[in-house]
């Protein structure tokens, strides 16, 4: 007990900070109020409007459809490239090589979201972007297209763009779990007279299968957490079409002063978050038990 | 089966002196290069468009467009842009509100770990869980509340509400990793400092934090990198101008929708230069930090 004093400013900073503020939403989300005035209290009110809100369930469509684009994909990307980069590129044309490339996939995983934001929203612009401009000089000009202001190419283009944006994690780590992979056992494979894809599936997967797991957790988490990429790039429109309940929680908060409303929307997705975060836990805490 | 044949292999073959791997390369190799040189420069190719055009006039940009590459140095794009938004107040900000929170989330996150890790205070493992959990929480569920109590405090709409925020926030991540790092920590070394006369807080600062410095150095610049890109929480809580951060500045003009396309390439590229600053000041660090910070 002699180590407690060490803890004090901490839990109380934890305490103000993280724990009222995140009791005071839970209690809010089960109230009418405005921001201003007395909250009234409506009991499971809100929750029961958010089953019915249609706007609430397309935002949920757009969040399954940005676990795609910001985790499964970049993931699935990153694996492919890193078994390249490891294990064609490192080898024969030295790590050096592979190093250069690793960097040059990285870059966008440096660059502030809202910066990444405001440079894609700029190429994808519709009269004088850089994307239609390319595709004008090369003969497509049929093909140039509001891409962010046009209901139905909206989400798709923030998935590109978010794939651009992610790929450069997963590599990193997959490459660096690959690294631990003992060489020996391609070898065998090799021998054995294996086929390049056999052996990176039966081996390369296998052995990197934890830090899989811990990236399509944290990049899925992630994506919940999408109100700037959201705010930066389409703010939900056109008409809701690129609408994510953490961009749609944060309109009822600030927009519609509905913050009863928006309080009930971000307490399910702390609920999601809290669900998948106990999930990686015991997949880490298992791993550890299983490296021992 | 495979194994045993591959040990074999050698003694009934005298080992030629083995031929380096990188010179035994087939036409595929290639073609897996270009692919990966190509995908390298697609990746690239935003940004250094970005900087292409931040650099042209107006009227350069509308009489060539934006692929042609610029014809000189033009920096009336980035001079306009940074006095409309008094662009250095606005870095001055990011350092003050990253540095702090750096500085403050570090030593807070030692504290924390010294009671959880070397102390092992009762309840250690739930505490943990409890800090990792606040970390990966959406800042959606505290922004409102957070936003409310400021008004409520007079910290609304000045640095020091953002300052207190995230330092609370990182130190969660913070505690858990360092915590996480203290309990191999050697106890011999905290013995014999016992026995030669130090107290509980010398042990800390002269023995602990010392050894400990490499894991402290990844957290102070992730700290101050993630402060420096947050969002939402500085957006809601710097109203005015002068306290708004880099992010929350390029964010909200964008979003009006105001600028033209030289200026918003502009303010683009003055966003990327101050990572990329960081990027090669601590390359090292990011390099040896990036699977520690996979836990985030």
């Amino acid at each position: 007990m002699a180590y407690l004093p060490y803890l004090i400013p901490g839990l109380l900073l934890f305490i103000g900070v993280i724990a009222v503020p995140f009791a005071m939403n839970i209690g809010i989300s089960f109230t009418r109020w405005a921001g201003v005035g007395t909250p009234e209290w409506v009991g499971l009110h809100n929750y029961r409007e958010l089953v019915k809100d249609s706007e609430f369930w397309a935002s949920f469509r757009h969040q399954i459809a940005l676990v795609f684009g910001m985790s499964l994909i970049p993931a699935l990307i990153g694996l492919v490239l890193a078994a390249m980069l490891t294990d064609v590129i490192g080898k024969r044309f030295g790590a050096r090589t592979a190093t250069v490339l690793r960097a040059c996939i990285y870059v966008p995983q440096l660059l502030p979201i809202v910066v990444a934001g405001i440079v894609w929203s700029w190429i994808l612009a519709p009269d004088t972007g850089a994307a239609n401009k390319l595709l004008q000089a090369v003969g497509l000009g049929s093909l140039a297209h509001d891409w962010l202001g046009d209901p139905k190419t909206a989400m798709w283009s923030v998935m590109v763009v978010m794939v651009w944006f992610q790929i450069g994690f997963p590599l990193v780590i997959f490459m660096s779990g690959m690294q631990r992979v003992d060489p020996a056992l391609y070898e065998a494979a090799e021998l054995d007279g294996a086929s390049w894809w056999r052996r990176f599936w039966h081996i390369t997967v296998t052995q990197i299968r934890p830090e899989i797991f811990v990236v399509l957790l944290i990049t899925t988490i992630y994506s919940l957490k999408s109100f700037p990429q959201i705010y930066v790039l389409t703010k939900g429109g056109p008409g809701g079409a690129t609408n994510v309940p953490s961009y749609y929680s944060f309109q009822n908060f600030f927009d519609k002063t509905q913050v009863g409303y928006g309080a009930s929307v971000a307490t399910v997705l702390t609920a999601i978050t809290i669900v998948l975060a106990v999930a990686f836990i015991r997949v880490q805490q298992r791993t550890e038990v299983e490296g021992q | 089966m495979t194994l045993l044949e591959a040990e074999r292999r050698p003694a009934v073959r005298p080992p030629a002196k083995p031929v380096p791997g990188r010179r035994r390369r087939n036409p595929s190799n290639y073609v897996v290069l270009a692919a990966l040189i190509v995908l390298a420069l697609v990746m690239l190719i935003p940004i250094v468009i970005v900087a292409f055009n931040a650099l042209k006039t107006p009227q350069e940009y509308s009489n060539n467009g934006p692929l042609a590459v610029p014809h000189g140095l033009n920096l009336d794009g980035v001079k306009a842009f940074w006095t409309r938004v008094d662009y250095g107040e606005k870095l001055l900000n990011s350092v003050i509100i990253s540095g702090t929170v750096a500085v403050l989330g570090v030593i807070l996150s030692i504290l924390n770990a010294y009671a959880l890790g070397i102390g092992r205070v009762a309840g250690r493992s739930w505490l943990l869980v409890l800090l990792l959990m606040a970390n990966l929480m959406p800042q959606e569920a505290l922004v409102y509340p957070l936003y409310y109590l400021s008004k409520q405090l007079g910290l609304y709409d000045t640095r020091y509400s953002v300052i207190i925020v995230f330092t609370v926030i990182q130190s969660a991540f913070g505690t858990y990793l360092l915590s996480s790092v203290l309990v191999a920590f050697p106890r011999p070394l905290l013995e014999a400092a016992r026995i030669d006369g130090a107290n509980r807080w010398q042990v800390l600062w002269r023995i602990v934090v010392p050894i400990s410095r490499p894991t402290i150095v990844v957290l102070l610049v992730f700290f101050f990198i993630w402060t420096w890109n947050e969002f939402l929480i500085p957006l809601v809580m710097l109203i005015s101008n002068e306290n708004q951060t880099v992010s929350v500045a390029l964010g909200v003009l964008q979003g009006q929708r105001l600028m033209d396309a030289t200026m918003s390439s502009a303010s683009a590229l003055l966003g990327i230069i101050p990572t990329l600053v960081f990027f090669l000041i601590f390359q090292r660090t990011l390099s040896r930090g990036i699977t520690v910070g996979a836990i985030k």
